[in-house]
């Protein structure tokens, strides 16, 4: 049974349909990249299995029972799922180690002692232990990004979502956020990039699926996308991204 | 050659000390005419003689001062109780204008209620009706004080600005923040109060400050149903003296609050400006 599965998933802004029918599996210790052009629905789609938006139609299996049931309570669901975003999004009134407590400590009441040894030990592994005590403004993007990661990572999520999380970034700070990555992979967690990185996408993936007008137009392994896409559409965004 | 330096300065900063002192130079000078002109131009108005001795009386002034001094700590105490309830009447009804379930839909519509009411009826006529009316009611012994009455209407007018400043924070805050808030799994009382508030609140910290000196003036609006507190106390000097200068005392005490109170919400209304920018 796949960790995460997508079958029919439809969303619509008003009369623009954002999602028109996705169905996606994502297996348990999978990285899937969606790649697409602007406004194909990556986003939105993340969103959406994040339940920061309701779905109109279809439904969203994570370990096979139905999150997507209208009515839901989403909270328990978005504990189990992870997301990081392309503007980090963390709260700026507090240091980097409160914006990582803060939801382990609400959520599961726990003290801030006990959750130190592991909190520290995170800030340590992606290399930012100098910078626990420190605002968001005093960060670079590269290090906001991996605290952002970080506080995804303190509730211990079984799957993880990334939205083009190092589009923001200076191009010298990207190769850390992507070794980030690279560690969270090794670690077997399960997770799904929106991404421009092709070349990440191309090396690090499990599975490429390529997003257009809200369709999923043809998805695979990597070499199957990059070198051999039967799609004309997957062709004509490739070769315009990898000139 | 830009880099050249003169004195250890670069010809960019010897021209602009040069302009700084020219244009400080043209400012104390016109400074000077203008207030020149005043002191001089002033006391040759025909009335001039009759306005001094009933507005800037010296005698009476330092006679009334004092009390009016003590007065003012009437107006600091209504201003120190009324002030923190304020706050908190505020920052209620503006949570009440967002709350989500159903059945507290009255709650919403009160909290709009409120604020339409309370901003929409000048202050004076708010106490007026409440100073008079409850305690027309005939109500026993504490309960029929004007302190209890006018603090109450003071509190309800104020109450419905702070209540909107505090939503103006509420709906800055970048819808972002609550969704990477929300992505964690926090309850959604959780994301306003750790998330949310906290950075509204700082954000409105100057316009709540001005909404505090002015509420600091209207005390004195209480004196319309009883207190002696400033104003009333130097009404009470004038008849008894057949004298203005204690108004004049009295606005002199009131400037002495509210001027650095103006200065300090300006400083950090600017502060926040080069911060955002
Ligand atoms: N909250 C919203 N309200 C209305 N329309 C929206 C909203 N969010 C997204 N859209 C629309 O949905 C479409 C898809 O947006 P989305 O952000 O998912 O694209 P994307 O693939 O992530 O693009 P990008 O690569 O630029 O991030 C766009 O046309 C956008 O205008
Ligand atoms: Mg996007």
């Amino acid at each position: 049974m796949p960790k995460l599965s997508l079958r029919g998933v439809v969303k619509r802004f008003g009369d623009n349909t954002v999602c028109d029918g996705i169905n996606l599996d994502v297996n348990a210790g999978e990285m899937v990249c969606l790649i697409g052009a602007s406004g194909a629905g990556k986003s939105t789609l993340l969103r959406c299995i994040n339940l920061l938006e309701p779905v109109e139609d279809g439904e969203i299996f994570l370990d096979g029972a139905d999150i997507s049931i209208p009515g839901l309570d989403p909270e328990p669901v978005r504990r189990r799922i992870g997301m990081v975003f392309q503007s980090y999004n963390l709260f700026p009134h507090m240091t980097a180690v409160e914006n990582v407590l803060l939801a382990p400590r609400r959520n599961h009441k726990k003290s801030r002692a006990e959750l130190m040894p592991e909190v520290t030990a995170l800030f340590a592994r992606f290399g930012l232990a100098e910078h626990m005590g420190k605002y968001p403004d005093q960060l670079s993007g590269g290090q906001q990004q991996r605290v952002a990661i970080v506080r995804a990572l303190a509730m211990r999520p079984e799957v993880m979502l990334f939205d083009e999380i190092t589009s923001a970034l200076d191009p010298q700070l990207v190769g850390d956020v992507l070794d980030a990555l690279r560690a969270l992979k090794a670690d077997g967690m399960t997770m799904i990039l929106a991404t421009h990185e092709m070349g990440f996408a191309r090396e690090a993936a499990d599975k490429v699926c390529f997003l257009k007008d809200g369709r999923v137009l043809e998805e695979g392994k990597p070499e199957e996308i990059f070198e051999r896409a039967q799609n004309e559409d997957t062709q004509q965004f490739l070769a315009r991204t990898l000139k | 050659m830009s880099t050249k330096e003169t004195g250890g300065k670069t010809r960019r900063q010897i021209y602009e000390d040069r302009l700084r002192r020219r244009s400080l130079r043209i400012a104390a000078l016109s400074t000077a005419l203008v207030v020149g002109a005043i002191v001089v131009l002033v006391p040759m108005a025909p009335g001039w003689e009759k306005v001094q001795k009933s507005f800037f009386n010296k005698d009476v002034f330092l006679k009334t001062f004092p009390k009016l001094l003590d007065a003012f700590l009437l107006d600091v105490a209504i201003f120190a109780w009324c002030a923190p309830l304020i706050a908190l009447l505020g920052l209620a009804v503006a949570l009440m204008r967002d709350v989500r379930s159903p059945a507290l839909f009255p709650l919403r519509i009160f909290g709009a209620l409120y604020t339409d009411i309370f901003r929409g009826v000048p202050v004076v006529l708010t106490v007026y009706l409440i100073g008079f009316g409850i305690p027309g009611l005939g109500l026993p012994r504490p309960w029929n004080s004007p302190y209890i009455w006018g603090s109450l209407a003071l509190i309800l007018t104020y109450s419905a600005y702070v209540a909107e400043i505090f939503r103006s924070g509420i709906t800055s805050v970048h819808q972002s923040q609550r969704a990477a808030a929300q992505s964690l799994g926090l309850a959604e009382r959780d994301v306003m109060q750790f998330v949310v508030l906290p950075q509204a609140i700082r954000r409105v910290v100057p316009a709540q400050m001005n909404i505090l000196i002015a509420l600091q003036k209207d005390v004195a609006l209480l004196s319309f149903i009883g207190p002696v507190e400033i104003f009333r106390q130097a009404g009470v000097f004038k008849s008894l003296l057949a004298n203005f200068t204690p108004y004049v005392g009295a606005a002199v005490i009131f400037l002495c609050v509210t001027i650095p109170a103006t200065r300090y919400a300006d400083y950090l209304m600017n502060k926040q400006n080069r911060e955002r920018s």
